[in-house]
């Protein structure tokens, strides 16, 4: 190591550890760093589901909200999930525990079609 | 301002005679509906005239009669433009209680609740009970299915009636279809009445005379005013089909939360006002969802619809009449809900 360098690394090191700590305190930083699987959210706005297609990792929870005054469901087509009636900024939360496509609609305005894609 | 109303029916009937969809034979007739307008059916010729004028004075003479059509109360909605839909209902029920000849009846073409709870449909009911007209039909709107696939409306509204709630009367020589369309439906679909329900009806209109007037109501329309939103009935051309032989087919909806006409042969198509909320024209906004207007505007596109029934011409005159007119108006001034109109779409 040549007495620049050493100089580069007595300096920076402290710099980086600062740095590191202060990433590992940022939420937003830590979610982009590690993508939760987890956690997926549907808005439900102005009769669309949005987006109308997600696709997410096995074991992801979905969640759906109702943006809108008037009320929604969230149904699978084939039956695997149904949630309950959302009136104005309800939830609705299911958790895909296996790979495949679920295509999914509103109930009580069946033209709102939507899908998720469990990968 | 005669000749200019004038000019207005007549480009209205011009357009009622096309079969689409007209968004501005729709326009205007939203603009009329501030002042009220009487369409008369008479061997599939429309007629109107202006509501002063209105076929209310003959009604009751022999066996005419007259019933008045409400839609869309949505009970326990409390939101913009709309926080006390109770009250606009009550406002509803004092308009018919006023008219000059009394209803022999009331027919509720569904979303009596906003979200099928006991407790909306118990407000309904106290203040229904205020109707001078006691008896009253219901179909369901997709709102009063909520949750227990309208059991609880079957178990209040329906007793007697088939399958989800569908059913038939005679009324002084008129033949009345209640059909439910909001029940079962399918992803990406429209309104639906299923295969059991056209079974029933077909099997209802079966045996009775061509000439027999039939009046069909159901919540969501029986003909496809907008696709993308869902305003239409899957299989309602089946249920149509049954009913191209009789002379006078009036078909009453609701759903849609304004006034549309159509007429296509001998059937004449109508969808009332809500007693709610207004909702937008197809396609003017980003989806059908409750459409906001000043408060000093609500009653305007608001209101009730009553149907005269001629004994003389086996005709049925549809007059619409929103909350905030006072009945007698057809030398009124159009210039608020025309400005209304513009308003939507400006």
């Amino acid at each position: 190591m040549t007495r620049k360098n050493m100089w580069v690394a007595v300096v920076a090191t402290p710099v980086m550890i600062a740095m590191l700590i202060l990433f590992a305190g940022s939420p937003s930083v830590k979610a982009n760093d590690q993508p939760s699987a987890a956690n997926a959210a549907v808005k439900i706005d102005n009769f669309v589901f949005g987006p109308q297609t997600i696709t997410v990792p096995v074991g992801a929870t979905v969640t759906w909200t109702n943006a809108d005054d008037i009320p929604h469901t969230s149904v699978s087509t084939e039956g695997v999930f149904k949630s309950k009636v959302l009136d104005t900024d309800e939830k609705f939360s299911y958790t895909f525990t296996k790979p495949g496509t679920y295509p999914y609609y509103c109930t009580i305005h069946p033209k709102m079609t939507g899908k998720v894609v469990v990968q | 301002m005669r000749d200019k109303k004038q000019d207005l029916i007549d480009q209205t009937l011009q357009d009622l005679n096309n079969d689409g969809v007209d968004r501005r034979g729709f326009l205007k007739c939203m603009a009329w509906a501030g002042t009220g307008l009487v369409w008369t059916m008479s061997g599939g010729i429309p007629v109107s005239r202006a509501f002063a004028k209105g076929y209310g004075k003959d009604a009751g003479k022999g066996g005419d009669f007259t019933f008045v059509q409400i839609s869309d109360s949505h009970i326990g909605f409390n939101k913009p433009a709309n926080p006390d839909v109770t009250a606009t209902l009550q406002t509803a029920i004092n308009k018919i209680n006023a008219m000059p000849h009394k209803p022999d009846f009331i027919i509720h073409t569904g979303d009596l609740s906003q979200l099928s709870k006991p407790s909306e449909f118990d407000t309904l009911d106290q203040v229904l009970k205020g109707a001078s007209a006691k008896q009253i039909f219901f179909v369901p709107g997709e709102h009063d299915m909520l949750s227990d696939n309208g059991e609880q409306f079957l178990q209040r509204y329906g007793k007697g009636t088939k399958g989800t709630g569908w059913s038939s009367f005679d009324h002084k020589g008129v033949h009345f279809v209640g059909l439910v369309n909001v029940a079962n439906l399918k992803a990406g679909g429209m309104g639906s009445l299923g295969h059991e329900q056209l079974e029933w009806l077909e099997d209802d209109l079966k045996g009775r005379s061509a000439s027999t007037p039939i009046v069909l109501f159901a919540h969501i329309p029986l003909w496809t005013i907008y696709p993308d939103w869902g305003w239409g009935t899957d299989d309602s051309e089946q249920a149509l089909s049954y009913v191209k032989r009789f002379g006078s087919v009036t078909v009453l909806n609701g759903h849609i939360h304004q006034i549309m006409q159509k007429v296509e042969g001998k059937v004449s198509f109508h969808t009332a006002m809500s007693t709610a909320f207004p909702q937008p024209a197809p396609g003017s906004a980003p989806s059908a969802g409750p459409m906001k207007v000043p408060a000093e505007q609500l009653q305007q596109v608001l209101g009730i619809t009553d149907v005269n029934y001629l004994v003389s011409g086996r005709s049925l005159a549809v007059i619409d009449s929103p909350l905030g007119d006072s009945g007698s108006s057809a030398s009124g001034n159009a210039s608020a809900p025309l400005a209304l109109v513009d308003s939507i779409h400006g």
